[in-house]
């Protein structure tokens, strides 16, 4: 996907507007992306060690707890220093809600990942925008996960989702088509 | 500058945490390279097609399409658009990313970018069908996408009200 978009791109300025525009676009993309590989290279070993130490069982029960503006604020946190793709952490606030965390810490959780994780940031976003634009968006962007989650427990909101998970029935039989 | 202290502190970070996980044993120290290198190598491809292919975009995007639609004085509209456009976009983690950026260099406003980033990053339809609708249960997911629905125009706005 992206790199069709790349390549067709880069395809239609060498076409219309020949070959020395194309190679002065080239050079400055090639330069900025030397620039940034250093802080890639350590965006990645931060996020594989912060895994590694630490266990997956402390961040469920932290947001486990999570039920006041403090637990608010610590899913907020965590998923915003949590390391993983949407792979992981789509099925890790499931797993929050089925464990006792209400469904404000699990939207904070998940809002903080989306918007303010910083392995997104330094990874991905620092590349393309810089320093500058990711550092206002970010500091801007900081309150915004637990005011979400406080949003998300508005009692009003209880007719679309229950305030948690129950846990997951025992049995596998009789369930279904209810 | 503000680049420079950046790459400083993640070094920084990232020795001391190498600190912590040499003391754990030289074996978890090493798993944590091993790792790093995999996503790393994983990245690299991606992240150069995406950043060349931003420049290209930057310079294609029609200047006058952005200016009238994303500019300066696009008000509410733009901001519509802007959240509209972030909600749309497809792909990986790339795409928001480097049309955003090529956006801005094209002269879409800075509060606009803001909205779409914000967008993007909370309610892109490719990301909730892909990842979320699977692994969370549909009521939370409603929810969260119902909650979400003000706050790009609020990042907007306080981007606006900052920035002047």
């Amino acid at each position: 996907m992206v790199a069709g978009l790349s390549f067709g791109a880069a395809g239609y300025v060498f076409a219309t507007e020949g070959g020395s525009v194309a190679l002065r676009i080239l050079a400055e993309d090639l330069w900025l992306f030397a620039a940034i590989l250093p802080k890639v290279a350590l965006g990645c070993l931060i996020g594989a060690l912060i895994r590694l130490l630490i266990a997956r069982e402390t961040i469920e029960r932290f947001v486990g707890e999570g039920s006041g503006l403090l637990g608010l604020g610590l899913a907020a946190l965590i998923g915003m220093l949590f390391p993983a793709g949407p792979f992981t952490i789509f099925p890790l606030a499931a797993v929050l809600l089925t464990s006792g965390a209400d469904r404000g810490a699990a939207i904070a959780f998940i809002s903080a990942w989306l918007l303010v994780g910083i392995n997104r940031a330094i990874i991905w976003e620092m590349p393309f925008f810089g320093p500058d634009f990711v550092l206002f968006r970010f500091l801007i962007s900081l309150p915004l996960p637990v005011l979400l989650g406080l949003l998300a427990r508005a009692p009003v909101l209880d007719r679309i989702a229950p305030r948690t998970a129950k846990a997951p029935p025992a049995g596998n039989g009789g369930e279904a088509g209810s | 500058m503000i680049v420079l202290g950046f790459t400083l502190l993640l070094a920084a970070i990232t020795i001391l945490l190498s600190g912590i996980a040499l003391r754990r044993g030289r074996s978890t120290f090493i798993k944590g390279l091993e790792d790093a290198q995999g996503q790393f190598l994983h990245l690299l491809p991606r992240l150069m097609i995406g950043i060349l292919g931003s420049g290209f975009l930057a310079h294609l995007m029609p200047k006058e399409t952005v200016l009238a639609w994303f500019g300066p004085d696009s008000g509410f509209t733009g901001t519509l658009l802007a959240s509209l456009a972030g909600v749309l976009t497809p792909g990986g983690p790339v795409v928001g990313y480097a049309l955003g950026a090529a956006a801005l260099k094209a002269g879409a406003d800075f509060a606009q970018v803001i909205a779409y980033v914000t967008a993007w990053s909370l309610l892109t339809l490719n990301r909730i069908i892909t990842w979320e609708m699977p692994s969370m249960p549909g009521r939370l997911v409603a929810l969260r996408c119902l909650v979400s629905l003000p706050f790009p125009f609020l990042a907007a706005w306080v981007t606006m009200a900052l920035r002047g």
